[in-house]
């Protein structure tokens, strides 16, 4: 039986791994290939590296640092932040990632995606969705896509624009709820359930998981196929293995 | 052909240094190589690949890969197909119309069919079981354990014509070919390269084949 994917998310700045990582035995938490090391001994069953530097230098450096995990992990990488071209994207497949991931490029040029699609295949291509609730002059609330990590407004109804980025090509959606991200009080159970619902394809769910039993209600209560988190992780509050055991005791689906 | 020499195809699909790194991390040396002649020299042979099935049999064909590639599966030496690998083995591949595999493998690769609440791709870890083919003995897929953990990642699976070849099955929406042997031929749906421990498990035991 296909089991749900548990996946560390690990924000990178110019090569390094930022914000806490509270692993003891590292010699150097903010070394990426380190900190995937860790995660795959783990039993992580995908990562993340999301990049985070703004600078064309910090973008090449990511590139190295895809290079030296791929040589020394063997678990699937996801490589997503600032991702505007093609060309950014064959960098990072040739460094051994397996799956790039298109936030606000996708929204700006949605050709991005299917040339993606198209080159790399839709197994390859992953698309963020960033929502955020609002509410219309009319009263009624939406989940309305945002960009630039929940600045911008598009305009867009996140249930649209998921069945849209399937079929541009996408074959994976990483849905990270701009109202939960950060708050560690749990995913957004009901968005996550309405957009996996719409789709035809893997969502991640993403944003807001403080505790296992946040994982437990989104895989319990929506057919999310994999459960995005970073804090939990990397604060080693509830490690990746004991999260894994509480899911497994608790009847869901879970590579042990 | 003198000694053991484990050549990894490329012919420009998809980045192949981490099947490299995975067979060294076994302590087995293993070359990338985009040369006839060099894949012609291979004891073993490794078949990687993900994107299109089109664009895979035509950049195989055009780069002159495919000649050696059938003849080393024909001298019967150790072959390993992975993912995209596996599924040019067959006769054909319906991924945006039809087309020419290798013809290797009687049979074709097909997309999953439309279920209602089956998720395209199969993306993920999920178990393997033995198939027709792992039962002989030595079999290099007899010796991964019933149960097992392998990652996917794909859209179309292979149906082969002789289902004895089917060496392990894994459940998605009903069974389906997740490695095939005959011979010294073998290849897997799932990428051995990204199962971590199962998967480094796998390609030391098909190093060590022959």
């Amino acid at each position: 039986m296909l089991s749900k994917r548990i996946i560390p998310c690990l924000d990178v700045d110019r090569g390094r791994v930022v914000k806490g990582t509270n692993f003891q035995d590292l010699r150097d938490a903010g070394d990426p290939v380190e900190v995937a090391r860790r995660y795959e001994a783990d039993g992580a069953d995908e990562l993340v590296f999301l990049d985070i530097s703004a600078s064309h230098e910090g973008r090449d450096i990511l590139v190295e640092v895809v290079k030296r995990v791929a040589e020394q992990v063997f678990m699937p990488l996801t490589v997503g932040g600032g991702i505007r071209t093609l060309e950014d994207v064959t960098r990072l497949i040739q460094a051994g990632a397996e799956k790039v991931s298109i936030n606000s490029a996708a929204v700006t040029d949605p050709g991005l995606v299917s040339a993606v699609a198209k080159r790399f295949g839709c197994c390859a291509t992953v698309v963020n969705i960033d929502p955020k609730r609002v509410r219309k002059p009319d009263g009624s609330v939406i989940w309305e896509v945002h960009t630039q990590g929940g600045r911008k407004p598009t305009g867009l109804n996140a249930l649209d624009w998921a069945i849209e980025v399937e079929r541009l090509g996408a074959g994976e959606i990483i849905l990270t709820s701009m109202d939960a991200d950060g708050t560690r009080a749990g995913y957004d159970v009901e968005m996550t359930k309405a957009v996996a619902k719409r789709v035809n394809v893997p969502v991640v769910a993403s944003g807001g998981a403080g505790n296992p039993g946040h994982l437990l209600a989104v895989f319990r209560d929506t057919k999310a196929s994999a459960a995005l988190a970073a804090s939990i992780f990397h604060y080693g509050e509830f490690p990746v293995p004991v999260t894994k055991r509480f899911l497994a005791d608790h009847g869901i689906c879970i590579r042990i | 052909m003198s000694g053991k020499r484990l050549v990894i195809v490329d012919y420009g699909m998809g980045n192949l240094r981490s099947v490299q790194k995975a067979f060294e991390s076994q302590g087995h040396a293993a070359e990338v190589s985009s040369s006839p002649a060099q894949v012609a020299s291979a004891s073993h042979l490794v078949l990687p690949g993900v994107g299109a099935f089109q664009d895979a049999i035509a950049n195989l064909r055009a780069s002159g890969l495919a000649e050696p590639v059938l003849e080393h599966l024909r001298a019967e030496r150790p072959f390993l197909g992975i993912c995209l690998g596996l599924q040019l083995l067959f006769e054909r591949g319906h991924e945006d119309g039809t087309h020419e595999g290798l013809g290797f493998i009687a049979g074709e690769v097909v997309r999953f069919a439309k279920q209602p609440e089956l998720i395209v791709p199969h993306m993920g870890w999920n178990t393997v079981e033995h198939g027709p083919a792992a039962q002989q003995p030595g079999s290099l897929m007899g010796s991964v354990k019933p149960g097992e953990y392998f990652y996917f990642v794909h859209s179309y699976l292979a149906k082969p014509t002789d289902p004895s070849v089917v060496s392990l099955v894994c459940d998605y929406g009903g069974p389906f070919t997740a490695a095939i042997s005959r011979g010294n031929c073998h290849a897997t749906q799932f990428h051995p390269e990204k199962s971590q421990g199962a998967g480094a498990a796998l390609l030391n035991a098909f190093a060590k084949l022959g």
